[in-house]
């Protein structure tokens, strides 16, 4: 299994509904329990709340009847290419494994300097403002074992449930396999998401789901023309979302041609735009 | 009570006076002292601080004194490297106002990191590929060869100088001065520039990011020479105020004229290249990633002002000012140059790192705002205590103005 890894052939990603999506937050939710995410009594200083998964509303600005609200979940994007946050970090606390393509945070190594926080242009890293979990109130009970929980002044992140990669492989290699399978390895979110709208898997792989997913015509990716190369896709047949996953000049954004693979698709769906 | 390490043939406050003058300074002291305390003990939530400011006013801080303290390793290249004779009479105000930004920097990195017992992380585990850690590095060797610098300073006190070793080791010291000011131009060189380069290759921040040469984007350049050219003006302002509160002119006009006219030149080039990266970054980067310029300024507390008093009233107008020699001649205008300098290099400062985490990348995400709590004002302002408290005494009771026997000689 380790020689397979080598070759770096597994770029796991994820392709996220947006038309799906209800905004339930219970990704958000399960995210936080696997993680050993920290909470606090008071939750609502938005600014110092650690969410690895956070749900942004977005609206079309329209009146009604016209009005439209969806959400836009956003993980850590996972950028392939010369992630900002990695190159920047001082104590090499941060890197992208080329095998896996797994953005990971040594927590016992960062030294809370947050200069990676100031690189990230998708707010997906979040410090450490308290010290959480206090051990004689039985709070540690509810962590999960395999997640370390973070100490005060280290910066923290989405991990892609990575400890979930570790179970799978374990558990292939005690069933004697090189490869796991599809389904076998998903994130937190994607498993807890109740309208199924996270999809999950290796990217590399023209079998799995997401690797078909990102090839669709609807689907687009956060911020893509800065050239992060996210490893999170979205995928939505609404215009005026897709047009807000980037910034555009005015005259610049161009409706999703592929129209006649657009109305075979999405033709028995009611409603939507004027494909 | 402390005449006998009162420098020979100058006049001195009495010890009540300067005991009294070093109260404010103190108490700002306690006051930071404070926040430190409770920065290090309850941790950085005593601060503003948040997942979208995580850098702020310690940094803004920071870089700001960076800058205006390069006036020591510029006068010190100018003077041993250059040979610029006539700086021999304000290097050593110029030495101890590096010493003091430098350390002061130091001391607020160290409350600024969230794990400040790991700070030696950056060395041992240290990211080639990081601005900071080149910031990291240079800046404390740099700190060791100000300190190097001066010493020799220090043991020119009068008590210190009548032990025989001592006098000696600091006369050798002096001697090799020249190699120690050219290692700290080459360190200042690289620190200075790495600062910029840290928000420079933010490529994913449009509003910072900026194209550049090999590895080095034009920030890199522009700190440098924004900074060479606020050290000077910030050396003078020191000893202008220095001899406002002593009522003494330490310094020859001649070394004061000399430093505005190299800062004129120097600003004034700044002042072009800079004019350039706006247009070179307003048309190439900004419009690349899907922005206009206005589109930074649509919403929150900071806007297009900020860009214009940098530029225009802190740039452009200081820049004349020293270029004209009529103009630098004159006490007040050479003053409020100096200010308009200092303050325009502290604007590009916090453009740079205010401004940035303030505008949203997302075009879903909100513009931020922020204000310091008082433990961070605290801390600030502790460094400011700390400078007029180490510069107070270094005057009282070293000879730090090689000129002031000769300018003010007493007459009893």
């Amino acid at each position: 299994m380790k020689k397979a890894n080598d070759h770096g052939k597994f770029k796991y990603g994820m392709v996220i509904d947006i038309d799906k999506c209800t905004g339930c937050g219970t990704c958000m939710v399960a995210c936080a329990a696997e993680n050993n995410v920290a909470v606090r009594a008071d939750q609502s200083d938005k600014e110092r709340t650690i969410t690895w998964m956070r749900l942004y509303k977005i609206s079309n600005g329209k009146e009604f009847p016209k009005a439209e609200v969806s959400y836009f979940p956003r993980p850590c994007m996972h950028c392939d290419h010369h992630p900002p946050c990695v190159s920047v970090c001082v104590a090499t606390a941060t890197k992208l494994d080329f095998n896996t393509g797994i953005v990971s945070q040594i927590y016992t190594r960062c030294i809370g300097c947050r200069y990676c926080q100031a690189a990230c242009p998708y707010g997906a890293r979040y410090f450490n403002w308290w010290d959480v979990f206090p051990q004689d109130k039985g709070m540690d009970r509810y962590l999960t074992p395999e997640v370390s929980p973070r100490m005060r002044g280290v910066v923290e992140k989405c991990t892609f449930c990575h400890q979930r990669l570790m179970r799978a492989k374990t558990l292939a290699y005690a069933e004697d396999r090189r490869e796991i399978e599809e389904g076998e390895y998903v994130t937190a979110c994607a498993e807890a998401c109740p309208a199924q709208a996270i999809t999950f898997g290796d990217l590399n792989n023209p079998e799995h789901e997401v690797s078909k997913l990102i090839k669709h015509p609807f689907t687009f990716r956060l911020l893509e023309r800065i050239g992060t190369e996210p490893k999170v896709y979205y995928h939505s047949n609404r215009d005026w979302i897709r047009k807000l996953g980037d910034n555009f000049l005015p005259g610049e954004y161009t409706p999703v041609v592929n129209k006649s693979w657009a109305e075979e698709e999405w033709s028995t769906k009611p409603g939507r735009d004027e494909f | 009570m402390d005449s006998p390490l009162l420098p020979h043939g100058v006049k001195r406050c009495s010890t009540w006076a300067f005991f009294f003058w070093t109260l404010p300074w103190l108490a700002l002291l306690a006051w930071g002292g404070l926040s430190a305390f409770l920065c290090l003990w309850k941790g950085l939530n005593q601060t503003n601080m948040s997942n979208i400011f995580a850098f702020a006013l310690w940094i803004v801080f920071d870089l700001a004194i960076i800058a205006l303290g390069a006036g020591a390793f510029f006068t010190g290249f100018l003077t041993y490297v250059m040979g610029q004779k006539e700086l021999k009479n304000i290097i050593k105000p110029a030495v101890i106002i590096g010493f003091i930004c430098y350390s002061g920097a130091m001391a607020m990195l160290g409350i600024d990191i969230g794990q400040p017992i790991r700070g030696w992380f950056i060395f041992w585990h240290a990211n080639i590929h990081s601005m900071l850690v080149e910031v990291s590095f240079c800046i404390t060797c740099y700190l060791m060869v100000l300190a190097i610098e001066f010493i020799p300073i220090i043991l020119e006190n009068r008590k210190l100088e009548e032990i025989k070793e001592l006098r000696i080791f600091g006369h050798n010291l002096h001697e090799i001065m020249a190699v120690f000011a050219a290692t700290g131009t080459f360190l200042s060189f690289f620190h200075q520039g790495s600062l910029g380069g840290m928000f420079g290759v933010m490529y994913a921040r449009p509003f910072a990011a900026r194209e550049g040469f090999y590895i080095w984007p034009w920030t890199f350049f522009l700190f440098v020479l924004s900074a060479i050219a606020v050290g000077p003006c910030f050396t003078i302002l020191c000893t202008k105020l220095t001899e406002f509160f002593t009522r003494k002119k330490l310094v020859p006009d001649s070394a004061i004229q000399l430093l505005a006219k190299i800062s004129a030149w120097l600003l004034s080039l700044y002042m072009v290249l800079k004019i350039f990266d706006y247009l070179g970054w307003m048309y190439g980067i900004v419009p690349r990633s899907g922005l206009t310029f206005e589109s930074f300024f649509r919403e929150g507390p900071y806007g297009v002002y900020l860009i214009v008093a940098e530029m225009v009233f802190c740039g452009i107008l200081p820049a004349i000012i020293l270029m004209t020699p009529k103009a630098r001649q004159n006490q007040g205008l050479l003053i409020i140059a100096c200010l308009l300098n200092c303050t325009g290099i502290v604007l590009n400062r916090f453009l740079f790192i205010i401004v940035t985490l303030a505008i949203p990348v997302m075009p879903f995400d909100r513009f931020w705002g922020y204000l310091p709590t008082w433990q961070e004002w605290g801390i600030g302002m502790a460094v400011v205590g700390y400078g007029f408290l180490v510069f107070s005494a270094a005057y009282r009771y070293l000879p730090i103005f090689p000129k002031e026997r000769e300018l003010n000689p007493i007459t009893e």
